[in-house]
């Protein structure tokens, strides 16, 4: 069999990264401030793990603007949302084996 | 087992976010128990001015019908104060609890909350208007009733859940209320009131009891 582990996707190995896809699967889009203050880091290290996400097509970034100040939102993709899909059997499967 | 647990703390994590971004959650039950506990002390003292009309020969139950100005000013400041002072004593403690949890009061989820709310109960609040207009003061108190327990319903997809239970109630006793007119005190009493408290002290029970 299969070890469950290989299922479990290196892009989600981050707490940060992982509470980004939480965020944005049970919303229609968050803006940056919002995933700022729901996860508590500073802009430069959100910013980097939000390019990371965006490199791996997981998430949708919308440039647009309220008033004249800049106002960035995401949204998962499809991809996204299977491969955390995936990575969430692939926790179960591993919890159920060690237990 | 350590990377058990590892494991374990993400999905809690993953659940703690998907609820954290998606709803307002810093509602406190305190803040049902101090509202209902204004409701209850409102319904007592209208209820012993109601006694007094009574004692001088007039029926209350047919206000109902047959509006009497005095009186009914009296009740529409009796209202206002008690609507005022419920909703400012809900906001305090839930701004206190917000304050406990490290969650801004004042966020997108805050927003979706009011906003889903106060649509109803602004349609709500124009229909009563109406109704006090044309003299059908009968309809008040379950259009009251209706009207919020609908603004709740809409609004506990973006708080905690189990104000759905709680707007449930309210719809039932406007809807009993609509067939027996002339009892809206009681029913005002027993859904703003003692459903409040009520919900109030589960929801204090179950998620602030330290």
């Amino acid at each position: 069999m299969k070890n469950p582990i290989e299922n479990l996707n290196k892009v989600f190995d981050s707490r940060i990264r992982l509470g980004i896809m939480s965020a944005l699967l049970v919303n229609a889009d968050v803006s940056f401030n919002d995933l700022k203050e729901l996860i508590e880091v500073t802009d430069g290290n959100l910013a980097s793990h939000l390019k990371t996400l965006e490199e791996a097509v997981y998430v949708k970034v919308t440039k647009g603007f309220v008033g004249r100040k800049t106002n960035t939102t995401y949204t998962v993709t499809r991809a996204g949302e299977k491969a955390f899909k995936q990575h969430l059997l692939a926790l179960e499967q591993m919890i159920r084996k060690i237990k | 087992m350590e990377e058990n647990k590892e494991h374990l703390d993400a999905l809690r994590d993953i659940k703690q976010m998907m609820e954290r971004s998606s709803r307002f959650i810093s509602l406190s039950g305190l803040s049902g128990i101090a509202a209902g506990a204004c409701a209850l002390v409102a319904a007592l003292y209208t209820w012993q001015i109601f006694q007094s009309y009574q004692a001088a020969g007039f029926n209350f139950r047919h206000m109902a019908f047959e509006p009497n100005g005095e009186l009914r000013l009296k009740l529409l400041v009796i209202g206002g104060i008690t609507f005022t002072l419920a909703m400012s004593l809900a906001f305090i403690f839930t701004y206190l609890r917000s304050r406990k949890t490290g969650i801004p009061i004042w966020g997108t989820m805050a927003r979706r909350l009011l906003w889903n709310t106060v649509i109803p109960l602004f349609v709500g609040g124009v229909v009563v208007v109406r109704l006090l207009d044309v003299g059908l003061h009968g309809l008040i108190a379950p259009s009251c009733l209706l009207f919020y327990g609908l603004a709740l319903l809409n609004g506990s997809k973006y708080t905690l859940p189990e104000v759905r239970w709680l707007a449930y109630g309210q719809i039932i006793l406007g809807l009993i209320n609509l067939w027996m007119i002339g009892y809206g005190l009681i029913f005002w009493a027993l859904g703003f009131g003692i459903l409040h408290i009520l919900y109030g002290s589960i929801m204090w029970w179950k998620y602030e009891k330290q």
